[in-house]
């Protein structure tokens, strides 16, 4: 597999939320607006990235009776970091995405990528992988994010274009459902030709 | 795997790793946890300034007990006088706590709010810190002639639409802030 497939797999073929369907709780929980789905796929991309990379590295000196315990341990302190940092320099997306930021160390993705690539691959390639899963993950909840915040508000990244309330339902946990199965749909129809 | 699974390898494993990400852990913390507590005492700063009349010295952080929970807040003084008290109040909304600052001059009058933090719904009870017409009704909401309660209680606050829950809680926030301003009161007299 060529650097460039292994970075656009992730995006496509191996599409995390459309076609993997890993990492829905986070999917559906914060995607209410645009940006709270982009700062989401964001930060997730950044644990990502450096835990496969971590992951790769120390993969041929862990003994494999420990692994999984090593790699959360790994995952987590990177999570960690990432929420000291937000919380120190961005506040107000730690105070909206909150609770899911610590979540990032039990998002299946995270743990699946260790699993399924870094600890078999080289360092290169796993920072690959883990940017295109990552790019895939931020584009889908930021796509989510759009859908539901013209539906449900009648604005893009905060900039209203139809006044009033919108269909509110589209905010709430029923319409994540209905918006994600649609544009799961779409995707898989338009991936498949 | 290279490595084979025996006790001796997989404690020297798993105390390296542990030790390493603790390491690295205390490291980032001390680089952050001067720019965090800066950004939340700013955040604090803004609240309370935002929920007083201007030109008072405010007070360090003080405490109170009213029916049994513990009140944070702080006193703004005028020319000796104490002229506002900003009350830290928190009550349960819709999603999870809801932190008020609650601002009420020395005649007892309510001189604004806002919202330290919430978690409430996005699109619905999220709105009790942009929504214009409730979050306006609270400066200069006198709570002696007024009553302290939505509207579909019987009381005199427009209720935020389809937000009953948060708008509730927000009241009773205030509600409470109001008990604290008395207590407050009562003991200075």
């Amino acid at each position: 597999m060529s650097k460039l497939q292994l970075f656009t797999k992730g995006i496509l073929k191996e599409n995390p939320t459309f076609v993997l369907l890993l990492g829905m709780c986070p999917t559906l929980a914060t995607t209410t607006s645009a940006v709270n789905g982009l700062s989401m796929g964001l930060a997730t991309l950044f644990v990502l990235v450096l835990s496969n990379m971590a992951i790769s590295a120390i993969a041929p000196y862990v003994p494999d009776k420990v692994h999984i315990p090593v790699y959360i341990v790994v995952i987590a302190t990177f999570v960690t970091v990432l929420q000291f940092v937000m919380q120190a320099y961005v506040p107000g997306i730690y105070a909206t995405l909150g609770l899911f930021i610590p979540l990032i160390v039990v998002n299946c993705i995270v743990l699946g990528r260790a699993e399924a690539f870094a600890n078999k691959n080289g360092i290169l390639d796993s920072a690959l992988d883990g940017l295109g899963i990552g790019v895939g993950f931020t584009l889908s909840l930021t796509v989510l994010g759009i859908v539901r915040e013209i539906l449900g508000g009648g604005s893009v990244f905060g900039w209203k274009f139809i006044s009033g309330d919108g269909m509110l339902a589209f905010v709430m946990a029923p319409g994540a459902f209905l918006c994600l199965g649609y544009l799961m749909v779409l995707f898989n129809k338009i991936a498949k030709k | 795997m290279a490595v084979q699974s025996n006790l001796k390898n997989m404690a020297l494993v798993l105390f390296t790793v542990c030790f390493v990400c603790s390491a690295l852990l205390a490291g980032v913390y001390a680089v952050t946890a001067e720019p965090i507590a800066n950004t939340n005492a700013a955040i604090l700063a803004a609240s309370i300034n935002q929920v007083l009349p201007e030109g008072g010295e405010l007070s360090e952080a003080q405490s109170a007990e009213v029916e049994g929970n513990t009140y944070e807040y702080y006193v703004s003084t005028k020319d000796g006088k104490p002229f506002a008290y900003a009350v830290k109040s928190t009550t349960v909304g819709f999603g999870g706590p809801l932190v008020l600052m609650v601002g009420i001059t020395s005649d007892g009058i309510i001189y604004g709010t806002s919202v330290l933090s919430h978690a409430e719904t996005p699109g619905l009870g999220a709105k009790c810190t942009t929504d214009e017409a409730f979050i306006g009704q609270w400066m200069n909401f006198n709570p002696i002639e007024k009553k302290l309660a939505v509207k579909k209680d019987g009381g005199d606050v427009d209720a935020i639409t389809a937000s009953t829950i948060t708008s509730r809680a927000y009241t009773l926030a205030v509600e409470n802030a109001v008990k604290v301003y008395k207590s407050i009161k009562a003991e200075e007299e």
